[in-house]
């Protein structure tokens, strides 16, 4: 494939005439300029949202009440911190970012297939964002927590116009994505190179294509819910509201239905990009690709049959529960799949520790620690302890939230050098990597025993007793903060001074397309389809 | 090696089992203690079975980490550029896919055996022995004794400036639910306004209260609680004051529980709005 790919772009210099800053990076129909703009607006969420739960951990360092006096406040800060956290940092890092970038690329597409909705997409992601922020400064803020569970989401209790703010933002994110998925599945579906099958595809591209298949069918049912609440808020219906007949449940199917299915929206790209990391820098093809593969849309579907694991403690019936029970688990299947056939990539492999793959490293840990306490949760029995305490909350942020920093800072070092053409200090790349992963460890671990002792979710102050397990975890999220400024620090040194990156800085195990263009990728690429008939899996 | 692993798993059990009792129960009371690192100690029978059902489950997932996490280690030492220059060209063995399938399912089937038996024991009571009635509201409990009288009082947590030496931060409450041990007790559970969760760890209860809708379980307290009082928190974000609505059972003897219902008959009989009707209007949503 290389001589295939190489051919065509040494003819590309004619077509780097880039438009004017405004038309460039505001009317953008360019999918590699959406993607750095996608993960501009992720970096800027990410401070946002990251310094909220920085300030929340100063808070809860000490029992008693030091820095926020509101109670309110502590309520919007977590709140806002998950919605950013969710909507504006990983989703628009991972599928917008990443995905635009490289999905184009990798399948040999000259770009994607609806460019002017891809823009739409991304202002309309900026749009929800603007009205998340907004919302914190109207009234006493949104306090619900990320669920938005009514009758506290209601107007008694929610009176000023912060939650239809948050509705709306909302809407926006959601309709951004749902065309953001449109336009993925389109171009997968039809704009592959030649010979390049569905069978062929990286696995990345994978990973894209389920997520897309996922947000395309749970966020229709966010949307609906939304406008039911926003209805029952403003304009009298009482569809979650027991004193017109309606039931606050209702909502909590509806929001997890498309909740639970968002959290895999979150995790699958992760899952993408590290096995590319993992097969590059061990120098072998992923094991087991069709299992892979196809445990991402197992996991895709069953995903869709396992919400109401969120909701154990509200009193549904008993075989109910017992039904989410056994599915939950189920999940546990492919999920082992994916872990043990990362394993078997590096068995025998020739592996490069550069960061990226330390990353990928720290991912699989992060994603099995997890991931075995997601098995402890799956049963409705021993939820009766552990629901809604910060053994919940170490679960979801190992598994799900840092699992997915990882694979974002994985990406991130992977692919810099191709999207920018200056590779970064490898030295300094791999201090960050050891200074994030030990602090997010302190930083949640000592949650697992706050959990299991008792220790509720959601309060701004806590008794006495877990004042030791919460201190270490806020010494954690201090070394987790540097770890994070340190990765600015390393972008800015990047940009300003960074080494010329190669078309190809990782070797013989980097043999996806992108590798096969000029680093940093020119403003159009492969006009001309490479002719894939003929070639192995591109793993 | 099957005799290690018959020595090696039970005494991964015990060590988990010994964190909890040995930590719990600061004062006589039955709360977390500092820096304790596992499940309150049990004070009822589904306390019991989930307790120890988690024990063994923190046993497989924690032999599962440490599976990896060695799989891990070896693969960087071993596979690593400087000791292994040529990489393998291996990309598929079926029978290796079909064992890494195969062995989760049937871990998966012994975890689901014994978490459905626990669920289904949890759920409710077949023969109560008397009823509770609890009642959410925004930010305090109110609770009723529908077969002694069908008296009602609420249950306010005391502020820190007003706590007597001795007293936990944040756990006290000015009326105490005094239960008797040994006693099966029927759970009722609603609210008055948005969602609550009447949540106990030590005795493995944990149940939203809705509006609209009336939830229900059980509980039967040890013998051994008799005279400690047994504490929890609200459990689902229910507004500003959501850290601020504890739980405080006072477990008492059988004999000692009729003695104080005669008392609390007495004081508590001039509330004058019963829970009944309150739940009643909270179902018709006519409390607001």
């Amino acid at each position: 494939m290389a001589n295939a790919a190489d051919a065509h772009h040494d003819d590309h210099a004619h077509d780097d005439h880039y438009p004017s800053f405004f038309s460039r990076w505001f009317c953008s129909t360019n999918h590699k300029d959406i993607g750095t703009v996608y993960l501009y607006l992720s970096m800027f969420a990410a401070i946002v949202g990251g310094g909220m739960s920085w300030y929340i951990r100063l808070e809860l360092m000490e029992p008693g009440i030091q820095y926020i006096e509101d109670f309110q406040f502590y309520n919007v800060l977590l709140t806002a911190h998950g919605f950013l956290m969710v909507f504006f940092v990983v989703m628009p890092a991972m599928i917008g970012g990443f995905g635009n970038w490289f999905v184009p690329l990798m399948i040999g597409a000259p770009d994607m297939a609806f460019p002017r909705m891809n823009n739409i997409s991304l202002w309309l992601t900026f749009a929800g964002l603007g009205m998340l922020l907004i919302s914190a400064f109207v009234g006493a803020g949104v306090g619900t927590g990320w669920t938005v569970y009514p009758p506290l989401a209601s107007s008694i209790y929610h009176p000023s116009a912060a939650v239809d703010f948050g509705i709306l933002s909302l809407h926006l994110a959601g309709a951004a994505s749902i065309l953001g998925a449109i336009n993925f599945i389109v171009t997968i579906f039809n704009m592959r190179a030649p010979g390049m099958t569905m069978h062929k595809m990286p696995l990345f591209v994978w990973s894209i294509l389920v997520t897309a298949f996922l947000l395309l069918l749970a966020l229709p049912v966010l949307a609906g819910a939304l406008t039911m609440l926003l209805t029952d808020r403003n304009f009298g219906t009482h569809f979650f509201d027991p004193a017109g007949g309606g039931d606050p449940i209702l909502w909590q199917h509806l929001f997890w239905f498309f909740g639970h299915p968002e959290v895999y929206i979150i995790i699958l790209p992760g899952f993408g990009i590290i096995s590319q990391i993992v097969s590059t820098f061990s120098k072998k093809p992923v094991f087991g690709y069709l299992g892979m593969a196809y445990a991402m849309a197992a996991i895709g579907v069953v995903g869709f049959v396992v919400w109401a694991h969120h909701m154990y403690a509200v009193g549904l019936d008993v075989d109910t529960r017992a039904y989410f029970t056994a599915a939950t688990m189920v999940i546990a299947v492919p999920t082992g799949v994916k872990i043990f056939s990362w394993l078997a990539t590096m068995w025998g492999g020739s592996i490069d520790f550069k960061t990226p793959m330390l990353y990928a490293f720290g991912f699989i840990f992060l994603f099995v620690v997890g991931g075995v306490t997601g098995v402890t949760l799956a049963n409705s029995s021993a939820d009766l302890v552990f629901h809604d305490t910060y053994f919940v909350v170490a679960h979801f942020h190992y598994v799900m939230a840092i699992a997915a920093i990882f694979a974002m800072f994985g990406a991130w070092y992977y692919w810099i050098g191709k999207m920018s053409g200056k590779q970064y200090s490898e030295a300094w790349g791999k201090v960050q990597f050891w200074l994030f992963f030990v602090g997010v460890n302190l930083l949640f671990f000592p949650q697992h025993f706050a959990g299991l002792a008792g220790m509720p979710r959601r309060i701004p102050d806590y008794p006495d007793a877990y004042a030791g397990w919460n201190y270490i975890s806020s010494v954690g999220a201090l070394i987790t903060a540097l770890g994070t400024v340190m990765f600015f620090v390393i972008l800015f040194r990047t940009y300003a001074s960074g080494a010329k990156a190669e078309q190809n800085p990782w070797g013989e195990g980097a043999t996806t397309l992108e590798w096969h263009v000029p680093s940093p990728a020119p403003f159009h690429t492969f006009e001309d389809q490479p002719d894939m008939s003929g070639k192995a899996p591109a793993e | 090696m099957r005799n290690k692993l018959k020595i090696f798993v039970p005494a991964l059990v015990g060590a988990f089992m010994s964190i909890g009792p040995a930590l719990a129960g600061p004062n006589g009371e039955v709360r977390s203690a500092p820096w304790q690192m596992w499940l309150q100690e049990p004070g009822s029978p589904t306390a019991d079975r989930i307790v120890a059902f988690n024990a063994q489950l923190m046993v497989i997932e924690t032999l599962i980490v440490i599976f990896v996490l060695g799989l891990m280690a070896y693969i960087a030492v071993r596979f690593n550029a400087k000791r292994n220059p040529v990489p393998s060209k291996t990309t598929h063995n079926t029978l290796l896919e079909v064992v890494w399938t195969i062995v989760p399912i049937l871990i998966l089937v012994g975890i689901a055996i014994p978490s459905l038996k626990h669920l289904y024991f949890a759920d409710r009571t077949q023969e109560a022995d008397m009823t509770l009635k609890i009642t959410g509201n925004q930010w305090y409990w109110n609770y009723a004794y529908p077969d002694h009288g069908d008296f009602t009082f609420d249950s306010i947590i005391v502020a820190d400036g007003d706590l007597k030496p001795g007293q936990p931060r944040l756990l006290t409450v000015d009326n105490k639910v005094v239960l008797p041990v040994e006693t099966n007790i029927r759970l009722l559970m609603t609210s008055n306004d948005v969602i609550h969760n009447w949540a106990l760890p030590s005795l493995s209860v944990k149940l939203d209260t809705v509006p609209g809708r009336i939830n229900e379980t059980w509980t039967r307290i040890h013998e051994k609680y008799v005279g400690k009082t047994i504490y929890g928190m609200c459990s689902e974000l229910c507004g500003v004051n959501h850290g601020f609505m504890p739980i405080a059972i006072e477990a008492v003897s059988k004999e000692d529980f009729e003695k104080w219902v005669k008392e609390a008959q007495a004081k508590y009989a001039s509330d004058e709005i019963k829970t009944d009707d309150k739940v009643r209007l909270a179902a018709a949503g006519a409390t607001r």
